[in-house]
């Protein structure tokens, strides 16, 4: 019988770490003016990203960020063995025009806002079970590719509730191994430093949850408890409490979810006050950008991942972090036919890691 | 507690914790960028009967020139920075109508003129047609109904 390596109800603890080589982030103008601008790896003031459809342009922004990672970890599109990659838009076409289109075999995925949660857990399973040296994952979401398939032609004058939040134009990308990365040389840029470097050394898979709200104008609501219910099962299954992560990273919660995931967690026994952050909150000044509740796309998790936390990580800031990925999955028809929206997250647990030889 | 009360109960309570936004002030500024609009539309009849155009013509002319401005605009980007400050103010009056119709004209022009453009262009005035034909439809029929009664002449 094989053997295994789960953890509790729902979770995985890697025996040996999964190590993150590389990661980089791509963006739009909006975002480069936010408060994270200047960590990100390329900001794009042409928001068709030279591309002529809105489609095009995330899809050119997504193969960016994945070109961008591969160089930065110093290896070749022919070095990684797997893509993970995954978008918003229907039948994940930015995905397919896009990362899948560089030759590597390609998995593409769809999860809604917590793709990238959804990308390096696949991404970590397969290289702690030995199915690749190298292994790639994406997520990209452009706010005019989202608003077209999701809301309004752009054009359309109307007005956005404050609980509505602003899809990011953004990619993250990581490449994920199996080995610590080799310290920087040439133009490659991994995420090393001295003998540091950054791991993942365990999951929780999130399971879908739905209170029943309908209003998709109001995605925190929806996803608050996808995420209150993933972090309790992370505290469950490793036997840790708020006190073991430094900081724990949602999504795309914003302003009115954070506050309900709070809440949530605090009624389970959980005090996450102070160490929980949010995706959406950190990639806009949402008085200065108009953004009301905060950022969402499942480029806004990836980016941030890839932009702050990670090289945060790596400088000492945190030690260990929880990265907890939101999604609301609905879609046009779902929604339209009265059905409730459910969310889901997946939490991956990251930490600063040591190389002792 | 059965789960449909306590589905309530959260949605209760994500209503109670949702900021919203205020709606005297937004009834303020949909009034006045509405009144506004209204107000140039005034303006455009008058001088068209100064110029000595019937009724008709005069409002013809009226809704012409208001639809080619809200069309310019949307074009320029305009129109939904108005309709982001006025709201219904901007929605209701004829140029809310032409902005839809040019926002989505644009929007899937690179779908195509037949599947882009040609399926598309009313997604959102669409409802607005239909339901207007069909609600103008049914006054008619009362009206004819009323007359045959005698209650009109």
């Amino acid at each position: 019988m094989t053997k295994q390596y789960t953890c509790g109800a729902s979770s995985i603890s890697f025996q040996e770490p999964v190590f993150i080589q590389s990661c980089a982030s791509v963006t739009g103008q909006k975002e480069g003016d936010g408060p994270l601008g200047s960590c990100f790896d390329m900001i794009c003031p042409d928001p068709m990203f030279g591309a002529s459809t809105w489609e095009a342009a995330e899809s050119t922004m997504q193969k960016e960020a994945a070109t961008l990672a591969i160089g930065k970890a110093g290896l070749k599109p022919a070095d990684i063995r797997l893509l993970f990659v995954g978008d918003l838009l229907a039948q994940t076409a930015a995905s397919s025009f896009g990362a899948a289109g560089m030759g590597i075999p390609f998995y593409g995925l769809f999860s809604a806002c917590s793709t990238m949660g959804e990308a390096l857990s696949l991404s970590a399973l397969c290289i702690a079970a030995g199915y690749g040296e190298h292994i790639l994952c994406a997520t990209s979401s452009h706010f005019c590719s989202a608003e077209k398939e999701f809301r309004f032609p752009l054009g359309y004058g109307n007005q956005r509730p404050l609980s509505a939040t602003w899809t990011v134009t953004g990619a993250g990308a990581c490449v994920l191994g199996s080995q610590p990365p080799l310290p920087a040389s040439g133009k490659s840029r991994p995420l090393r430093c001295g003998h540091s470097c950054i791991a993942i050394t365990g999951l929780t898979t999130g399971r879908l949850v739905d209170y029943g709200l309908k209003d998709s104008m109001n995605m925190g609501g929806c996803m608050a408890p996808a995420a209150c219910d993933t972090i309790h099962q992370n505290f469950l299954d490793f036997h840790r409490t708020p006190a073991d992560y430094d900081a724990i990273f949602t999504g795309d919660l914003g302003a009115v979810g954070q506050k309900i995931l709070i809440d949530l967690l605090y009624q389970k026994g959980y005090d996450i006050c102070s160490c929980h952050q949010d995706c959406g909150i950190l990639i806009y000044d949402s008085q200065k950008q108009d953004t009301h509740s905060g950022g969402s796309g499942c480029g806004c998790a990836a980016s941030v991942l890839s932009s702050y936390i990670l090289p945060g990580l790596l400088a000492g800031k945190w030690k260990r972090i929880l990265f907890v990925p939101t999604g609301a999955l609905l879609s046009k028809v779902s929604f339209n036919e009265g059905d409730t929206i459910p969310g889901i997250a997946h939490a991956v647990v990251i930490e600063k890691y040591e190389i002792t030889s | 507690m059965t789960s449909e009360k306590k589905q309530q109960q959260y949605e209760k309570y994500v209503k109670q914790i949702t900021p919203t936004h205020s709606l005297g002030l937004n009834m303020l500024k949909a009034f006045l960028t509405g009144g506004l609009i209204c107000m140039f539309g005034q303006l455009i009849l008058h001088y068209a009967y100064s110029l000595g155009l019937d009724r008709e013509s005069a409002g013809s002319w009226c809704s012409l020139i208001l639809i080619l401005i809200s069309v310019l605009l949307t074009g320029l980007n305009l129109y939904s920075k108005i309709g982001r400050f006025a709201g219904a103010g901007s929605l209701v009056p004829i140029t809310g109508f032409a902005n839809s119709v040019a926002a989505s004209a644009i929007e899937y022009k690179v779908e195509g003129h037949v599947f882009g453009i040609g399926c598309k262009i009313f997604t959102i005035a669409g409802p607005v047609i239909l339901y207007g034909i069909l609600s103008s439809w049914f006054l008619g029929l009362i009206y004819y109904l009323l007359k045959i009664m005698g209650v009109l002449s």
